[in-house]
């Protein structure tokens, strides 16, 4: 699945963003480099949501991160409205920013402790110092009431008096406020309770209705990516898996590794015990020294040589389904065996 | 006994020099409330002259190392390039320089010449020395801190807004370090009233007529062993000031910790 390929990227001209082979890699000392995330190719259209899922470590904040330049990836293009994020100086970077904004997944980290949810709210505002200082308060309460708190309470406030789902709201309201055309929501609710997550995600629907928002949403819940994305994108150590519509790609998985996600959803059912389920086995395999090949294969029961060596390229299996794998699973296909097989890397 | 300090700001008490025909006065004699030094001076008075100064030289010194070296210790903690690593590699190297010697050495250099006209009064030199040696300290308990607190996320959410370097620091980090630093820098007060004493027993403080706590302990030296006290009342002085200064630091952590930890 370590795939490479743009056979499930659109026509450019149609893209609000497209990212290009990236490639973010990290170096440690001793000489050691970590590939976070390696020749991915992603696209999405003005208001869609593309849904990004795979395990912890996989490199879907890392790719999130990339493409808002924070940092810039190693290699690459990202490109915004036609132009290459990547090769903007400075300057230019800074006045690109507010039209792609960062919702994080830690509501409490996200917010400075030591400044007035007015403040914080308004900082995208301030720091282009956009309308009079009377336009920007009746914006931030306006932004305020928007996602839900009441700017007569809230403003004067600091996030530590504040709840994690507020926190997230008081998040969405500074991400919103300087109107950005994309978002990219990094496990926005994962740190939430169920109860509050539901809220959250409600709340980012009407956000994106109401100023036409795209969205980028990261996630490693898959039921919440389903409801949310228009295309899900999988990734697995730093590559991508398989990219498709979410109906189709959760009814009908083409990639032994999205099968393998797709059944460790857990089922709330007592009677079904967790055994019984087709889980993976193994532990993702370091990023330091990626496998060759197809980067599953160290956990894929129908891993053969081919697989070792050489990457698999993303084609089409469906109609708006594509993965990159060897041998991808036939309609109604399940992977059988769980398999630790592992001539590591 | 801090507190008093401070009063003497305002009730002024008998002038700092005042040399009477009463030697070595102990405590309660001769009408006065702590006795009268080797010079006959009013110990009283000059506890309370002689710990003002030093607390001038305690505060100042700090504020010097506060402003300097705070301001590179967040740059030292927020730019993680060779600009970081030369900034922190320098307060390591200040660090190990003994303090003492260093403030001696300072003073040494700073007031040149006796013979000249003197460019600086001593309590300028003193809290130029102290607060060059305070400089490092302060420096890289910021930098800590900025190193922490620069990795929190709302720092990259106000990068993905556009705020520039100045912005991020002095808004969005700064706010958030000052505490720790306010808490240093009252510990370093004592310190500093400390290092003033120490540097006096070597003769490198005020310039006689002045007294500084450090400067009484030194001439009490002489006449320890009749007069007792003329020595250890500023000893006693500068106990209560620093450990009243500590007692500040502990009360000023407190206030500001709970405000961030609440959830």
């Amino acid at each position: 699945m370590a795939g490479t390929g743009t056979a499930h990227l659109r026509a450019p001209e149609d893209a609000l963003l497209r990212v290009e082979d990236l490639v973010v890699e990290f170096h440690t000392g001793r000489n050691q480099t970590v590939h976070a995330v390696t020749d991915v190719n992603l696209d999405v259209l003005p208001g869609e949501t593309l849904g990004l899922v795979g395990e912890s470590g996989c490199g879907k904040s890392t790719t999130g991160k990339a493409i808002m330049q924070l940092p810039s990836p190693t290699s690459g293009k990202v490109v915004f409205e036609g132009t290459d994020l990547t090769s903007l100086g400075a300057k230019e970077l800074r006045q690109v920013r507010t039209k792609l904004q960062m919702i994080f997944q830690d509501p409490i980290s996200s917010l400075n402790p030591r400044r007035k949810v007015e403040d914080i709210v308004a900082e995208g505002l301030d720091i282009w110092k956009r309308g009079s200082r009377a336009e920007r308060s009746e914006k931030v309460d306006e932004m305020l009431l928007t996602v839900g708190l009441d700017p007569d309470v809230a403003r004067g406030r600091r996030p530590f008096q504040f709840s994690g789902g507020q926190c997230q709201r008081i998040s969405i309201a500074r991400a919103v406020i300087t109107d950005p055309q994309l978002i990219v929501c990094d496990e926005p609710v994962s740190a939430l309770d169920v109860s509050v997550q539901a809220q959250i995600l409600n709340l980012l629907e009407d956000m994106k209705a109401q100023y036409g928002l795209t969205m980028i949403f990261i996630a490693h819940d898959l039921a919440v990516v389903k409801n949310i994305s228009d295309r899900v994108a999988v990734m697995y150590l730093g590559r991508l898996c398989e990219v498709g519509d979410p109906d189709v790609l959760y009814a009908q998985p083409a990639h032994p590794y999205t099968s393998a996600l797709l059944s460790a959803i857990p089922v709330p059912d007592p009677d079904v015990r967790p055994d019984a389920r087709q889980t993976l086995g193994g532990e993702i395999p370091s990023p330091l020294s990626p496998p060759s090949g197809c980067r599953f294969r160290t956990r894929c029961p129908k891993a053969d040589e081919q697989c070792r060596d050489e990457v698999p390229v993303m084609r089409k299996v469906a109609d708006d389904q594509f993965v990159a794998c060897h041998h991808p699973l036939a309609p109604g296909e399940v992977v059988t065996t769980v398999s630790l097989a592992g001539a590591s890397a | 006994m801090f507190t008093s300090v401070f009063a003497s700001v305002l009730p002024i008490k008998n002038p700092d020099v005042q040399s009477t025909d009463t030697p070595l006065l102990a405590p309660g004699q001769g009408g006065l409330l702590l006795g009268a030094d080797g010079n006959g001076r009013d110990m009283l008075s000059r506890l309370i002259w002689g710990a003002r100064v030093s607390l001038e030289v305690g505060f100042a010194s700090v504020a010097v190392g506060f402003l300097i070296g705070g301001l590179l210790g967040l740059f030292a903690g927020y730019y993680r390039n060779w600009i970081g690593k030369l900034l922190a590699g320098l307060f390591d190297i200040l660090l190990a320089i003994p303090a003492l010697v260093l403030v001696l050495a300072l003073v040494a250099v700073l007031k040149g010449d006796p013979s000249q006209d003197e460019a600086l009064p001593g309590v300028v030199i003193l809290i130029i020395a102290i607060g060059l040696v305070s400089i490092p300290l302060l420096a890289r308990i910021t930098r800590a801190q900025t190193l922490a607190w620069s990795q929190r996320e709302f720092v990259l959410a106000a990068k993905a807004q556009g705020a520039g370097s100045g912005r991020i620091l002095f808004r969005e980090i700064l706010p958030n370090v000052l505490p720790a630093m306010g808490y240093i820098a009252l510990l370093g007060i004592g310190i500093a009233i400390v290092a003033e004493g120490a540097a006096a027993l070597f003769g490198a403080s005020v310039n006689p007529p002045q007294a500084t706590l450090g400067v009484m302990i030194d001439a009490g030296r002489g006449d320890m062993e009749d007069a007792p006290f003329v020595m250890f009342l500023p000893i006693v002085v500068i106990f209560f000031t620093v450990m009243s200064l500590n007692f500040l630091g502990d009360v000023v952590r407190n206030r500001f910790d709970v405000r961030e930890s609440a959830l």
